[in-house]
């Protein structure tokens, strides 16, 4: 067996949602190699050859690759892929955009996001939004997947010492090109990263009063997540999203504050180690989930709770 | 231009799934089927397309069995003029729709292609990303905001550090995110409108595609129950519990 998985990097450092994938990879068992796909990603490329229990680490250094654009990406996926029996990406909105695309080039079928792998070929994912597990098998001769962050744990990202290769191949589609983006600029831990996360929803009120939870989180070195319902309302931005369709969350604690519990929002943190819910609404239920429950007006309970800390 | 939608029929989005007694598979016997949520955003743009006179013709297409008419009728009371089922009763996977959109694309020649990011039943978020590999062009997945100008499209896209914006060449796959729109509801007098619309029937086999799977469902289960835990009577109690039980915070 050989195993590619795709870092997932900012071209200077290599990000840790890479590492789940490596401990997945590990789970098949064989030789891993990891492919830094970028434009001047030496920096993620030194740190992926850092990564315990890799072979080597190949890196595609071109212009075309600088913005993870899947016209692109994805036909260099398809071309080193097709050496190994399986390519791993860690299940983030950049590999789930450029994962499936390279399957098809491969004639592959994919299976996303997997939670727990059974063999070589036969691995576990949520479907209906996490509220059943299906076993899957793959009959394709390469398995292209996706890994759900959460529920592998990460891999040392120090101890080993890789060969690094260079990956002549260039493929630039000029079929799209980035304009631009606004990245969300936070102190705090990244949400996926994060072993607290603090997440307010719709009882929260309005925008404003997330300054409460703000002040928490960072007390805790937290991050700060939202449920669909406060960012449908306008209160924080989509990126602060917890749920089924926004970030799959497994902290150590995660505190959900004014969030009723739809199983929207519970497909996205129930997984987390200890759970504690405030609201004021006994019957809400989040508390069917909830380690520690506190009925509670949250106007009272948040700076009571901020001050006890 | 020419915009082509693609819909999928799912249990509906307020249905809570069990697995069947023997654990073969989901148990779908009597429940509620729907368009996808996702699919019904991907709907809502087309039509707006339409009403801004940028889409000249909505096209919308399903794959799956007789049963998905009822869905693809929704899409045309939605607004669409016309609808394509490629139908089946085999299980279908991402990549064997997809081969099945990319016959009817080639058939069609649309400029932009509008699909949901995932399906709410298999969550598996393939079928645009691969009908473009297929198609060989443009694609944009998780879009929050769409515009049309001068041949190319303008998609942002919601990423997992905030939004990105692509400018895409046409044709162009874009998929949808939640905040794309916020779909309308169908009239009656457009429900009635949409049964005398234009809806062709065509079969995997008339469109040369093999949908042979490739993926076995061995089994399915129910996730690992989370059990409640206690009540605190207060932030003091709270606050103790997670230094000294769980051990959490210090």
């Amino acid at each position: 067996m050989s195993i590619l998985v795709i870092a997932e990097h900012d071209n200077s450092s290599l990000k840790p949602a890479t590492l789940n994938s490596v401990t997945a990879a590990q789970a098949i068992g064989g030789d891993i190699d990891i492919l830094v796909i970028g434009s001047n990603c030496q920096g993620a490329a030194e740190q992926a050859a850092q990564v315990a229990g890799i072979s080597k680490v190949l890196v595609a250094d071109n212009a075309a690759y600088g913005h993870q654009l899947a016209e692109n990406v994805a036909p260099l996926i398809a071309e080193v892929g097709a050496a190994y029996s399986h390519v791993l990406a860690t299940a983030t909105t950049t590999a789930k955009n450029i994962l499936p695309r390279a399957a098809a080039l491969m004639d592959v079928q994919a299976i996303s996001e997997i939670s727990a792998v059974v063999s070589a070929d036969t691995f576990k994912r949520p479907i209906y939004a996490g509220n059943v597990i299906a076993t899957v098998q793959s009959s394709d001769a390469i398995k292209v997947l996706t890994v759900r962050g959460t529920a592998f744990d990460a891999a040392p990202a120090e101890g080993g010492s890789a060969a690094i290769e260079a990956v002549a191949s260039a493929h630039d589609a000029g079929k799209s090109e980035f304009k631009g983006e606004e990245v969300a600029k936070s102190d705090r831990p990244e949400l996926t990263a994060a072993k607290i996360v603090v997440s307010g929803g719709r009882g929260m009120g309005n925008g404003d009063n997330f300054s409460m939870i703000y002040s928490i989180a960072d007390k805790l070195g937290a991050g700060v997540g939202a449920s669909r319902a406060a960012v449908d309302a306008g209160f924080v931005p989509n990126d602060m999203q917890v749920g089924q369709t926004g970030k799959i969350v497994a902290p150590d604690l995660y505190v959900a504050v004014g969030i009723s519990g739809a199983i929207q929002h519970l497909a996205g943190m129930k997984d987390s180690k200890v759970i504690v819910a405030i609201n004021k609404d006994e019957e809400a239920p989040i508390f069917s989930v909830a380690d520690y429950g506190l009925v509670a007006d949250l106007f009272t309970a948040l700076p009571e709770l901020d001050s006890a800390l | 231009m020419k915009v082509l939608v693609a819909v999928k029929r799912v249990v509906d989005y307020n249905v809570k799934v069990r697995p069947k007694s023997d654990g073969s598979d989901v148990d779908l016997a009597n429940v509620k089927m729907s368009i996808n949520p996702f699919c019904e955003i991907a709907v809502e743009e087309a039509v707006r397309l339409a009403e801004k006179g940028i889409a000249t013709e909505v096209i919308a297409v399903s794959v799956g069995p007789k049963q998905c008419q009822e869905q693809l009728r929704t899409a045309l009371a939605l607004g669409a003029d016309r609808a394509i089922l490629v139908e089946t009763d085999e299980s279908l996977e991402p990549l064997a729709i997809a081969k099945c959109l990319k016959a009817v694309c080639d058939a069609e020649s649309p400029d932009l292609i509008l699909m949901g990011k995932q399906a709410i039943d298999g969550d598996n978020n393939q079928t645009g990303q691969m009908l473009s590999a297929l198609l060989d062009c443009s694609q944009a997945t998780f879009a929050s905001e769409l515009s049309l100008d001068d041949g190319k499209a303008v998609v942002i896209r919601e990423v997992d550090g905030g939004l990105q914006t692509l400018e895409l060449s046409l044709p162009a796959i874009v998929t949808s995110d939640l905040r794309l729109n916020e779909p309308r509801y169908a009239s009656l007098p457009n429900i009635m409108k949409a049964k005398r619309k234009p809806l062709d029937v065509k079969t995997p086999d008339e469109l040369g595609v093999s949908i042979a799977p490739r993926v076995t469902l061995l089994g399915v289960e129910l996730p690992a129950e989370r059990q409640a835990g206690i009540k605190v009577e207060d932030v003091a109690m709270l606050v103790d519990k997670l230094k000294n039980e769980a051990k959490v915070i210090s």
